[in-house]
């Protein structure tokens, strides 16, 4: 089954969602995990976190509310929710370090099975930083995972042990890729739920580590 | 009664090449943009600098990038600034790259009498390597040092003639905190207003950290300007 790179990234972040229960403080990471604002349901309450300083990050601005001086962590103008706050940068990684954030969403190069996350560099491409990333692994409640299940060539981001710098270490709890949806657990990664599409085998072919299968796993969940 | 200066320049012109410098802002949000406009025509050279980011190619500390007046930038995150990546790959230019709540939590310590600190961001990372951990409660942090500058130059959206500041929305960011850990604390405002007309309870940034005040207009450059539907 062929996809586009926005079939594909619309069906996770939809099914990211459904992470995201009401009451929640959210931290969404930059790229595709803040697309997932985008699908949030709307009988849910819901406060997301950006770490450059807000709580309560509202939709994007019309042309005359833009504010120079209200972005998100990704750098692009926003919106203050009713009920928003400010703060400074030390109180915002407080809050996240602190555990009073419930989840954070995040991309990722390759999460290994023991949950090693790297997202921040490839030796000799890019310098740009890790930015909240290290952090935010180490301070939220839940920590869960979105991205493809294979890279470009094919192979698995899902793997036995991260080859690129890691992020942090034993820091995933949940995986959510296109093709499913696993936990890292103490007896390693369990397939929860399959996307529509795909087989156990599939997913078997596309993983690096050894899975355990749930005993309720679902099959074409999303 | 703070010190008031012109412009820009004068207000850094005293900034010696070899100095430590601790810049706010996050992006091109709450950065003092004539100071450092002022420092591109001061020419001070082979400067520390400490900021979350290192501006754009045009604009913000990518001015006194692409001018080579910084050995060594000591920041987060980078990736908006391809000279950046040019001069480190050539090595031309040293950087330190640190995890963004370490950053706020280092500059922090440093203006708040705290020498060093365990947190957990980092471990079993590159970033902990070669330095102490510890472990607490069964799990295992990383120590980190207080960081310190000969000069804080910050941007306030209000100032008071006593060096009482009060920021807007995220243009707060890590201004605060860089305040209080220069030696020489420097803040550029849109508008300063006579002491005693701003609310003493709403005040974000105490004048005791402020050494001078410059009042300039900025432009408030947006780096990705989002429109709801566009």
């Amino acid at each position: 089954m062929r996809q586009t790179k926005s079939n594909v990234r619309e069906r996770i972040a939809r099914r990211a969602e459904q992470e995201i229960k009401s009451g929640y403080y959210v931290n969404l990471g930059i790229g595709i995990p803040t697309l997932i604002a985008n699908y949030i349901s709307e009988d849910k309450e819901i406060v997301l976190q950006s770490e450059n300083g807000l709580l309560g990050i509202g939709e994007y601005p019309e042309e005359n509310e833009v504010d120079p001086d209200l972005i998100n962590a990704g750098k692009e103008t926003v919106t203050e929710i009713q009920g928003a706050s400010y703060f400074d940068s030390a109180e915002s990684f407080g809050m996240i370090r602190g555990g009073h954030v419930d989840l954070a969403i995040l991309g990722g190069m390759e999460v290994s099975e023991e949950g090693d996350l790297a997202n921040w560099m490839i030796p000799g491409k890019m310098i740009k930083g890790m930015g909240g990333a290290m952090d935010l692994v180490h301070g939220a409640k839940k920590i869960t995972v979105i991205m493809d299940h294979v890279n470009k060539d094919g192979a698995p981001k899902i793997v036995k042990n991260c080859s690129l710098p890691l992020t942090g270490k034993s820091v995933v709890n949940r995986i959510i890729t296109d093709r499913a949806v696993l936990d890292v657990t103490d007896n390693g990664l369990v397939v929860q739920e399959i996307a529509s599409g795909y087989t156990l085998d599939d997913i078997r072919n596309s993983t690096e580590p050894v899975i355990h299968v749930s005993s309720t796993v679902q099959y074409d969940a999303y | 009664m703070k010190k008031h200066y012109m412009n820009g320049y004068d207000a850094v012109s005293e900034i010696a090449d070899g100095s430590t410098l601790m810049v706010g802002g996050f992006g091109l949000v709450g950065i003092p943009e004539q100071m450092i406009l002022g420092l591109v025509e001061s020419g001070a050279k082979n400067l520390t600098i400490i900021s979350n980011n290192c501006g754009v190619d045009d604009w913000g500390l990518g001015l006194l990038l692409k001018n080579h007046q910084i050995k060594k930038m000591i920041g987060s995150y980078v990736g908006e600034n391809k000279e950046f990546e040019r001069q480190v790959l050539s090595g031309e230019l040293e950087v330190e790259l640190i995890p963004q709540g370490t950053l706020a939590e280092r500059i922090r310590a440093g203006g708040a009498g705290i020498p060093a600190f365990y947190t957990p961001a980092g471990v079993g990372t590159k970033v902990a390597e070669g330095k102490e951990t510890r472990v607490f409660h069964g799990k295992e942090y990383v120590l980190e040092h207080a960081l310190y500058a000969d000069y804080s130059l910050i941007r306030a959206c209000l100032a008071d003639e006593a060096g009482n500041l009060i920021y807007n929305k995220t243009a707060r960011n890590f201004n605060p905190m860089i305040a209080a850990a220069g030696k020489i604390t420097l803040a550029e405002v849109e508008n300063i207003v006579a002491t005693g007309n701003l609310n003493a309870d709403q005040i974000h940034t105490p004048g005791i950290y402020v050494q001078g005040l410059l009042e300039a207009k900025q432009e408030k450059r947006i780096e990705r300007k989002t429109i709801r539907n566009g």
